[in-house]
């Protein structure tokens, strides 16, 4: 109850301060937007949303602010908490102003966050992705050196299409003892994710993409994403297409990681293998994500768990939503303050004389975000 | 010269593994008859499948074990399975078998699906195991992936709605789910395994991974004496990749038993050392495991380079369903002391051989 007390206090303040600050290119989307992709007024304050989230969530979220203070990143914080209750709007407890918030900036950054148990609203990732059209879900997974693991040389992104295929949600009984789910695959969402994945291999000079199927089973619906995928391919000349075969992929991955280079997949395949992969090299507390969606919006997020139980400690590792950060500021084309913080990481856990205890140090939050600090 | 002590080390690890193998005996009262050579199905397939089930013959007949093969050729390209081969396989009840290509997208169905659902071949079973000698990224690897092989993602129900819009159905029956995990806790337990663990995405997929969820908990009620948990499939092969220690026997719905298959079986040492098969009620099918469509790639069919230690692990096996437990055993160990001695060892296992050096070094170990 105190915790909620102070979230919305704290909330309520800082709308009053973004308000005093708001400045009239914010307040058109296509506008902000375009002042954001064009690289002339790079120095030029930027508004981000932030969802600090639950548990871990708030203290990792101080870590990053204080190390985007630290570079001198040119981003305001616009933050957002998840609410209380039920915003009729939206179905759930993110609230429509939060919508708002990140439809305006076309930029956030997000902690973990639980969806309360029980019926009658929606999932706060399900409300997420439907209210801001995230179809695409982006998850780089870089071997760090120093921290050992038993794979050194991972270096490749894993590309999820993220609002169909066999999440759709349809699910019925046919008779007693024989159910059906659907598995929905559309050329227009395919489509869209072979050219986030492509245009994303352009952007970071990738050499190849690898489209990730099953379509020797599933020859109508993989046999489409397929498709759409050599269809996109064609018109990228310079970058090497390949398609691989789910299961042989997983056996690939696990041999020899280097082998992979971009990996775009339908949802299932994508949710199994981005996890896998983030085995490879550490697990979720070291793996940044992010979401695209429509008109190039995009919310960075950690993806792992809310960790209650080390919430307030000073004990969380704040890696994983440092690591979105740097995703979000290389979004932004803010590519020195991102490779600062990202060498600055690096550096820092390769020492290893801080560390959190999860990477099996005794360093609290606040130790290693010294140390970072240090490092930038 | 650390490496050829290790290797040296590894060596007599080996012979002391085989030393206590000899050294034990087995009471075993065979019924009369039990000695009568059985046939047995032989389907060669496609790209390195000729290689490793030729392998396999070799074996066979230098131990002079009890068995003649009907071979037939069957080709993934071919759009059915001829019908000679099928009454081949009903009546000799047990076929060894190389892999089948499955033509991507196409009209022709994968005649290794076509395998498993005329024969009802419910069962896929893949062990991975790290061999004794054998390093890989990760020790003390020992799993049993058991996977429903007839229903589910498999279906082949597939159709365009509209233009750009196409519909697949999986299918999960209480029927096909109840059958499979009696089978996994009834390996289990025949096998003295502690664990079984179910792979499910029921938290998205509710009512069809449900079903099959609340199927394996209604079984494990009736083995108190083995442990029953459940994993989501994303968290299980992350899981896989960081700890795989901590999984025993694991029981899986159609699509994500491949999945896991494979991935246990490339920590352990890649798909061609891990031997497998699929099983029903009448029929048995034994191949590489964790790799049906599986046919290599030209470089190691024209090299003669391909491993033939899946397969011949796979053919083990099969002694051992045929109720030939000694010759099961020493072909068994024949391949685990050339792998483990590491002289004679094929590409993917960091070694020069081939498939005819790996064979010639196996029937140099029979014993």
């Amino acid at each position: 109850m105190a915790m909620q007390g102070a979230r919305s206090r704290l909330s309520s303040v800082l709308s009053r301060r973004l308000l005093a600050s708001h400045h009239p290119a914010a307040a058109s989307p296509v506008a902000s937007r375009r002042s954001i992709s064009s690289e002339s007024d790079e120095e030029k304050t930027i508004t981000a949303t932030l969802f600090p989230g639950d548990g871990i969530g708030p203290e990792i979220a101080v870590s990053v602010k204080q190390i985007f203070e630290a570079v001198k990143a040119p981003i305001e914080w616009d933050e957002h908490y998840v609410g209380t209750k039920v915003d009729p709007r939206t179905g759930s407890f993110l609230t429509w102003e939060s919508m708002e918030s990140v439809r305006r900036n076309g930029i956030g950054l997000k902690g973990p966050m639980t969806t309360p148990i029980g019926k009658g609203f929606k999932s706060l990732n399900l409300t997420l992705r439907k209210e801001l059209g995230l179809y695409a879900n982006v998850r780089p997974c870089l071997s760090i050196p120093g921290y050992k693991t038993r794979y050194d040389n991972v270096d490749l992104v894993t590309i999820r299409e993220n609002t169909e295929g066999e999440y759709s949600g349809l699910e019925h009984q046919v008779v007693r003892g024989v159910v059906e789910s659907i598995k929905i695959i559309t050329r227009q969402a395919s489509l869209r994710v072979a050219r986030y994945a492509f245009h994303y291999a352009q952007l970071h000079g990738r050499k190849r993409v690898s489209a990730i199927h099953k379509a020797n089973i599933m020859k109508k619906t993989d046999g489409l994403f397929l498709e759409c995928c050599r269809e996109v391919a064609a018109e990228y000349p310079d970058i090497v297409y390949e398609e691989v075969i789910i299961d042989n992929c997983c056996m690939m991955l696990v041999k020899n990681p280097a082998l992979f280079d971009v990996l775009v997949m339908p949802n299932l395949y994508g949710d199994i293998v981005s996890d896998l992969c983030a085995g490879l090299i550490g697990g979720l507390g070291l793996t940044p994500s992010g979401n695209i969606g429509d008109n190039g919006l995009a919310l960075m997020e950690a993806v792992h768990g809310t960790a209650p139980d080390i919430a307030g400690k000073n004990m969380a590792n704040p890696t994983a939503l440092l690591l979105s950060s740097v995703m979000m500021l290389h979004h932004l084309k803010l590519s020195d303050h991102a490779d600062r913080i990202h060498n600055a990481v690096l550096t820092t856990i390769s020492e290893g004389k801080y560390l959190t205890s999860d990477l099996g140090g005794k360093s609290t939050t606040s130790d290693y975000t010294k140390a970072l600090i240090d490092h930038l | 010269m650390a490496a050829t002590g290790g290797r040296r080390g590894v060596k007599a690890m080996g012979e002391m593994l085989m030393r206590t193998q000899q050294r034990r005996t087995v009471t075993y009262m065979p019924r009369p008859g039990d000695g009568a050579p059985r046939a047995v199905t032989l389907l060669p397939g496609d790209g390195i499948g000729p290689l490793v089930t030729g392998a396999a013959v070799q074996v066979m007949k230098a131990m002079h074990a009890p068995v003649y093969f009907e071979e037939y050729e069957v080709s993934g390209k071919m759009d059915k399975v001829p019908l000679e081969v099928m009454d081949s396989i009903r009546r000799n009840k047990v076929c060894l078998k190389g892999g089948l290509a499955t033509p991507v997208g196409g009209g022709v169905s994968s005649l290794n699906v076509q395998l498993r659902k005329e024969l009802d071949l419910f069962a896929s079973l893949v062990h991975c195991f790290n061999l004794p000698g054998l390093k890989t990224r990760h020790d003390n690897v020992n799993i049993v992936v058991i996977r429903e092989n007839t229903e589910g993602e498999y279906s082949g129900l597939e159709h365009e709605v509209v233009p750009g819009v196409v519909e697949s159905l999986k299918v999960i029956t209480k029927f096909c789910s109840e059958r499979i995990a009696k089978y996994a806790f009834e390996y289990a337990y025949l096998n003295n395994r502690k664990t079984v663990t179910a792979v499910h995405k029921a938290n998205i997929m509710k009512l069809a991974d449900g079903l099959f969820l609340e199927s394996c908990r209604e079984v494990a009620k009736n083995y108190p004496g083995i442990k029953y948990n459940e994993v989501i499939v994303d968290n299980c092969c992350m899981q896989l990749v960081s700890k795989p220690q901590q999984f025993d026997v694991m029981v899986t719905p159609n699509l994500y038993g491949t999945l896991v298959a494979n991935t246990a079986a490339g920590i352990a040492g890649g798909t061609g050392v891990m031997p497998g098969g699929n099983v029903g009620a009448d029929h048995a099918i034994f191949e590489q495991g964790a790799s049906a469509g599986n046919v290599g790639n030209e470089r190691l069919v024209a090299g003669k380079t391909a491993n033939p230690t899946a397969l011949l692990l796979s053919s083990a096996m099969m002694l051992r369903h045929l109720q030939f437990p000694s010759f099961a055993d020493r072909l068994e160990q024949a391949v685990m002391s050339v792998i483990a001695e590491g002289t004679y060892r094929t590409k993917d296992l960091g070694g020069t051989s081939s498939t005819q050096d790996v064979v010639d070094a196996v029937i140099d170990k029979l014993n």
